[in-house]
């Protein structure tokens, strides 16, 4: 075990892919030499190379349509979007490309492609740099979308990305890159979580907390404050947003009766409708109370200084779960 | 196009917002002129033995009798929608010629002359075209991708296929290259000009192949650029040059000598192939309502066919009975093209749940399993009755 801060962890698992096939690629604009703004792909340009860690222009669609291109002739690059809002200028080539080319060719191609995207608020930065964009690659059939929420699960997660056959849009919890824990870097892929579950982080009976990402802290820190009011609240990670695993959702929201979502991401059409229209579908005779969400509002992301206002937080979260007691 | 005296240096007809720039006298290379008289260019000299001659003849009939079949069964409600080729037979069949096996390219949606070149069955388009599949061949087996049609897009995902030829180690002697097909309308999109940034500095092994056939639907080629297209490449830092579209020597000895640049590792050029869409944009367009038959006139005196054969009869390198039988190939060709489109089954319905992922999904699963059962419900509801 060694202690490991978020950026690291994915740098330790970037580095175990690389290091595993010859083809994984690692692209993306000042992840060379500078290491990346948030410093996730540091030290790996200089031990694998200019070619296999490549600065690129500054044009996110020519970084994800050129990723697709390599994929075809066999490699599996990884994308650095540097920042949640600068991902649009690749829409077209994510949603309309990389998605389809599996379809298109009757599965004769494979798309091997990770893009990586710094998410989410937080740091006090300007527009552009908080933003949680998820739901539209989820409303993508053929992207796959993952969360991750601390180095541990990071480690491992981006390493699964990478091995994924099918494009994979990985999303990296920004505000938590310093966030460290133990992670075990010798430990086996083959053991570990598969990408497609979810994961119980705090086991409780009175509601269902789930998240992902940014808020998952958040959610295991409201689970304590909410312990001493004498509720036991049991959080999930989701991790996986495509698929998601809805059985586990299921399994603990039968058994706790109520169901709160938290996601920093607009509330209108975010994760949490749909989580909440499959809650009803099967949860419908155990629940004692509406799917409750604890959400961004539907407004544009705010200018820094209201970004705390803006941002579920811990009381948020409690509020949330204290509306589902009401009924 | 008038043709100077020595036929080699043209001066063409540049639109009036062009005629301000600066160096508007445009070279167009041209080795077969409209009258089928060969033309030599130092740069560009092209040895083709009288069989090779009748090959790219034969190629321009029969590409041309695919795409006529097409638009017919379009207009019998068979297909949903062609986008003709008609008048680009030169471009393609000139550039396609010039492609090694080991090549790849990167094509939009009007490239079945390419298509053909490649070895790509016709029924593959026709069922993109009915709305059977998406495209759904191997692009590794012809080495040809499928047909892209947000406009640009693959212009990207060639460089990108050229950046790992690089890193395969294949640029050199015996190297391979890519090709990326665009039309005149697609430079003026961003994914090109990415990738025009992507392939130069990178000195990706790629070439640009522009057909400029003049119309982006309605939009004529004003509405993309104040300058000639391929002078466009000059400010990304490689090499652009003008063929006569219509000409398929020139065409196949351009693209010949930018390919093997590129596989040797000079890295991209910008070719425009200037020509002419003489067809509406697709079947569903009315190109009466934008542009003037008289400039469909003119172009018509420039067939890319006509020229091929007039060489080779004023030549003599092809008799009566040698263009009969091209003639009888062709029907041929668009018989089975029509029977083989007539004959081509609807996808199961269940299809639509396919090819989405490599892994399994969950959520995907079950949708397809509620909707069989749906499905079973009629049938079992049928036999009830």
């Amino acid at each position: 075990m060694t202690t490991l801060t978020l950026s690291k962890a994915i740098n330790e698992g970037l580095r175990k892919s690389l290091e595993a096939d010859p083809k994984v690629l690692i692209m993306g604009e000042d992840v060379g030499k500078l290491g990346g703004v948030f410093r996730v792909t540091d030290g790996l340009q200089k031990d694998f190379g200019e070619s296999r860690v490549v600065d690129t222009p500054l044009a996110e669609s020519g970084i994800v349509g050129t990723a697709i291109g390599l994929a075809l002739r066999g490699y599996r690059p990884v994308c650095e979007i540097q920042f949640d809002g600068f991902v649009f200028p690749a829409f077209d080539q994510i949603v309309s490309q990389l998605a389809k080319q599996r379809l298109r060719s009757l599965g004769h191609v494979k798309m091997p492609v990770v893009i990586r995207i710094p998410c989410g608020g937080g740091i006090g930065a300007v527009e552009h740099h908080s933003e949680s964009p998820e739901v539209y690659f989820v409303h993508t059939a053929g992207l796959r979308v993952v969360a991750c929420s601390g180095p541990a699960d990071a480690f491992t997660m981006i390493q699964q990305a990478i091995a994924s056959d099918d494009p994979v849009i990985f999303f990296e919890p920004k505000r938590r890159y310093w966030d460290k824990a133990e992670v075990d870097t010798t430990a086996d892929l083959a053991g570990a979580l598969p990408l497609t579950s979810a994961r119980i982080v705090a086991e409780g009976s009175d509601a269902t907390v789930l998240s992902y990402g940014p808020l998952l802290r958040t959610c295991v820190e409201a689970a304590v404050a909410a312990r001493e009011d004498g509720r036991s609240l049991e959080v999930i990670d989701l991790r996986s947003l495509s698929p998601l695993d809805i059985g586990t959702v299921v399994g603990s929201v039968r058994k706790t009766g109520r169901c709160v979502v938290v996601h920093e991401a607009p509330v209108t059409a975010g994760l949490g409708a749909e989580i909440a229209a499959r809650v009803m579908q099967e949860c419908f005779y155990h629940l004692e109370a509406p799917v409750m969400r604890a959400a961004g509002f539907s407004t544009p992301y705010p200018p820094s200084r209201l970004e705390e206002h803006y941002l579920p937080d811990l009381d948020r979260v409690l509020d949330a779960v204290d509306r589902t007691f009401a009924y | 196009m008038a043709v100077d005296a020595d036929g080699a240096v043209t001066t063409a007809p540049e639109p009036a917002s062009l005629d301000r720039q600066a160096g508007s006298r445009v070279e167009t290379i041209q080795l077969l002129t409209p009258e089928g008289e060969r033309l030599e260019h130092p740069d560009y000299p092209l040895e083709l033995s009288t069989d090779e001659v009748k090959g790219l003849y034969r190629d321009l009939v029969l590409v041309r009798r695919i795409d006529t079949e097409a638009i017919a069964l379009q207009r019998q409600g068979e297909l949903g929608i062609w986008a003709s080729l008609l008048g680009q037979e030169a471009a393609q069949v000139g550039s396609g010629r010039a492609l090694g096996p080991r090549d790849m390219a990167f094509p939009t949606y009007r490239e079945h002359g390419v298509a053909w070149c490649r070895g790509v069955d016709p029924m593959k388009l026709l069922e993109l075209f009915r709305g059977v599949s998406h495209g759904g061949w191997d692009p590794a087996e012809r080495g040809f991708h499928l047909y892209t049609i947000v406009i640009g897009a693959q212009a990207l995902h060639a460089t990108g296929y050229a950046m790992g030829i690089q890193r395969d180690g294949l640029v050199g002697e015996d190297g391979e290259a890519v090709i990326a097909y665009f039309g005149d309308g697609a430079t003026s999109q961003g994914d090109v000009n990415e990738a025009f940034v992507f392939a130069s500095v990178f000195n990706a092994p790629v070439v640009f192949f522009c057909q400029n056939n003049q119309w982006a639907i309605s939009e004529p080629l004003e509405r993309q650029s104040r300058v000639p297209l391929y002078q466009r490449a000059s400010g990304f830092g490689f090499p652009g040059i003008r063929v006569d579209g219509n000409d398929v020597f020139a065409c196949l000895a351009v693209t010949r000598r930018a390919m093997q640049a590129a596989r040797e590792g000079q890295g991209p050029t910008f070719i425009e192939a200037f020509t002419y869409r003489m067809g509406a944009h697709t079947t569903t367009d009315d190109p009466t309502r934008y542009r003037l038959a008289t400039e469909l006139e003119a172009w018509k005196l420039k067939d890319p066919l006509e020229r091929v054969k007039a060489y080779l009869v004023r030549t003599g390198g092809a008799d009566a009975a040698f263009f009969e039988a091209i003639d009888a190939e062709a029907a041929e060709v668009g018989r089975s093209v029509r029977q083989g489109c007539l004959a081509m089954p609807d996808p199961e319905p269940m299809s639509i749940f396919e090819n989405i992922y490599s892994e399994p999904n969950a959520l995907l699963d079950a949708e397809r399993e509620q909707f069989a059962a749906y499905l079973d419900s009629f049938e079992a509801g049928e036999v009830a009755r």
